[in-house]
């Protein structure tokens, strides 16, 4: 018997040796939140939830002694909803991470949570470049693209080849606001002019007669400030109401490629786009789209997915050099000084604001005849390198930045 | 060009008519509640996930079968209305003599459940629908572009609407309806199926419902939450017509179509909730609705 426990004993503490970080609660907790069932589903949604999967398995957390377990929520694009979640994940189920989040109303309620909380909040869905800006923390880092990203992508091209007055249909909320001043700065920047707005409930339904005041206000350019289904409704009725034969053209300020997979190349066509990512780059990117897919009911994956990928990957890569979990301001500074390198986005860098930095590409949607096949849907107009397609780190009035 | 209170007048007609347009949507499936709970005294609530069905009918009838619109529109209502009868002959059969609480808990269920497995199985964004070949283009009206598409709904949705209150209200077959309604034991003496009648009583009223899904499909996304959005505000326009009154959901409808449109103008951010604000004020003065007769 003695024999016995000196040898368990022995075992135990020889298991022991090998555990030589600490996580808080022995595992590390990825809390993915975003809209499962509404307008942002398909962007993100369940996807997301399955990029951070591919993540932790392609990262070798278990091979490396990191205990990783992955939960997801719906926060129904509601700030209130989403504050609940997030508090009781971190309060009640010891959540270390909180990634996605699209919505930007909800992921700047989630910002300041996390801040109180010092854990870590990595945001791919959301947009509103303030998160960035003066809504900054020690905790956040901005990881896909931006509402500055896309104005700066979206409306340079087209105010360059002529569209210079501009109507702006706007979701009446932090996400359109935001979009709707970033792409306004720009068209006037570059000598264009805002002839008009208008802003729509969101999630909005009907636009037909926000359709028909931007036809009476005679821009060349109707700018929607709107995403997921908002985006793809928009475009459908002005397809019906006869904007482009009109003369007037649609600038789709955010689409993603699950929009365009909505609306069939036929509608889509000739729309000019600023996304982060497409899974037809390259062939690493092809490759996890396959994988993705498979899992995902054929669905490709969209640029949200890519960077919930490439966030959790660049965060466990951070824990691993930290060997801790538990202060989130040391590891979000662990991750800027890091930089990242994942087979989505290569090589890049976080800036002290908090903003991930990486090249943008302008796309352009290809015509039905040009297309191979199902999701194969953009060619690529222009590549915006890393250091154009962000905003300068002086100009986002983030607290962080020291001057 | 004569402005009122600062808007266009032509900005003003184009708006009342695209007022008109999102109204005949309002009118059929408030029709569609008004008849279910006029005479069988249920709450529908499974309203929105038929018209949502009517609409996912119509994609499966054009993608696997090959039968354009026009087939939809006849063929569609047909096929959700069977689904209406099982689930009036498997469940709320057994809910009239009980309060309508529990009808209203039961179809609020089941809009639930419908509604899962179409989003679990078909995602959320939405499959395209092309609008029919004979209905494309537009006419210019000179104050405005009106698709031929959007006419169209408004002509036939009007005339569905009052097809439909002419059968209930000045046919024979409506008056043993009504009678039914009142009286079932009597009615049942004379010799009538009344629980046969009840049972195709409601597949009519989600037949309507499946109607406006088809007649959305082409112009709104086909996506498993289109009807989730719409019935609240169809309910609102029940209860300010008045809950058992055809006529009043019909002239409701289209009325409230074009005051929503009116504020879409002058006050966009408010267009989702200023039927809500006028139900409350209907309420206040007017506790049975516009057109009902109070219990």
């Amino acid at each position: 018997m003695k024999r016995f426990i000196g040898f368990t004993a022995l075992a135990v503490a020889l298991s022991c040796a090998t555990a030589q970080a600490q996580w808080s609660d022995g595992v590390i907790k990825i809390g993915v939140m975003n809209d499962m069932s509404g307008t942002y589903a398909d962007l993100s949604g369940p996807g997301s939830v399955l990029a951070a999967r591919m993540a932790v398995e392609d990262f070798g957390a278990e091979k490396k002694g990191m205990k990783v377990e992955i939960v997801g929520a719906d926060h129904q694009n509601k700030p209130d909803i989403g504050s609940n979640v997030v508090r009781t994940w971190i309060d009640v189920d010891k959540v270390d991470v909180i990634v996605d989040v699209p919505t930007s109303s909800v992921a700047l309620a989630v910002n300041q949570i996390v801040k109180d909380k010092n854990k870590v909040f990595l945001v791919s869905g959301a947009a509103a470049s303030d998160l960035t800006g003066k809504a900054c923390t020690p905790n956040t880092i901005h990881w896909t693209y931006d509402t500055w990203a896309l104005a700066n992508g979206t409306g340079n091209a087209i105010v360059k080849t002529g569209g210079d007055s501009w109507f702006f249909l706007t979701a009446d909320y932090a996400f359109g606001h935001a979009l709707e001043r970033d792409t306004a700065a720009v068209v006037e920047k570059n000598g264009g002019k805002v002839v008009g707005k208008v802003r729509h409930p969101f999630p909005g339904t009907d636009f037909s007669s926000f359709l028909l005041q931007a036809q009476t206000s005679k821009a060349k350019i109707i700018g929607l400030a709107n995403a997921g289904s908002d985006t793809i409704n928009s475009i459908k009725q002005a397809s019906e109401f006869g904007i482009v034969q009109g003369g007037q053209n649609l600038a789709a300020l955010l689409a993603f490629i699950t929009d365009v997979h909505a609306l069939g190349l036929k509608t889509a066509q000739g729309l000019i786009m600023t996304e982060a990512w497409y899974w037809d780059l390259n062939d690493a990117n092809r490759e996890f789209a396959k994988k993705f897919s498979a899992q995902n009911k054929g669905v490709y994956p969209s640029m949200v997915h890519a960077g919930v990928y490439s966030a959790v990957t660049h965060y466990l890569k951070a824990l691993e050099a930290l060997k801790s979990d538990a202060d989130g301001a040391a590891v979000v500074k662990k991750m800027k000084e890091i930089p990242t390198e994942d087979k989505l986005f290569g090589k890049g860098e976080v800036r002290a604001d908090g903003r991930k930095i990486h090249p943008m590409y302008l796309f352009e949607v290809k015509k039905p005849e040009e297309s191979k096949g199902a999701w194969d849907y953009y060619k690529v107009r222009a590549t915006i390198p890393a250091d154009q397609a962000f905003r300068p780190l002086k100009d986002g009035g983030c607290p962080l930045v020291s001057n | 060009m004569i402005e009122i209170f600062g808007v266009p007048s032509q900005a003003l007609f184009g708006q009342l008519l695209l007022g008109l347009i999102n109204g005949s949507f309002y009118a059929l499936l408030s029709l569609g509640l008004a008849v279910i709970f006029g005479l069988l005294n249920i709450i529908n609530f499974t309203h929105g996930a038929q018209y949502m069905m009517g609409a996912f009918a119509a994609f499966f009838l054009l993608n696997y079968f090959g039968l354009n619109y026009w087939f939809a529109l006849v063929l569609a209502p047909v096929i959700v209305a069977a689904t209406g009868v099982v689930i009036e002959r498997l469940f709320l059969r057994h809910l009239y003599h009980l309060d309508h609480l529990y009808g209203l808990l039961l179809t609020f269920g089941l809009a639930l459940i419908i509604q899962g497995l179409f989003r679990n199985q078909f995602g959320s964004s939405g499959l395209p629908y092309p609008i029919p070949d004979s209905l494309r283009g537009g006419q210019n009206l000179g104050f405005m572009f009106l698709p031929n598409y959007r006419g169209w709904v408004v002509i036939f949705s009007l005339a569905v609407c009052i097809a439909t209150w002419f059968v209930i209200e000045r046919t024979r077959l409506g008056a043993y309806l009504r009678a039914a309604t009142e009286n079932p034991a009597l009615v049942r003496a004379f010799g009538i199926n009344v629980p046969r009648m009840i049972t195709l009583t409601y597949a009519f009223g989600v037949g309507l419902a499946a109607l406006a899904g088809v007649m959305a499909a082409p112009i709104y996304n086909v996506n498993p939450l289109m009807g989730a959005d719409l019935i609240i505000v169809v309910f609102a326009v029940v209860v300010i017509g008045g809950m058992g009154s055809i006529m009043g959901a019909i002239v409701t409808g289209f009325t409230l179509g074009i005051v929503e449109g009116l504020t879409k103008v002058f006050f966009p951010e408010a267009s989702n909730t200023v039927i809500f604000v006028i139900m409350v004020i209907v309420l206040l003065l007017r506790p049975a609705g516009l057109f009902g007769r109070a219990a």
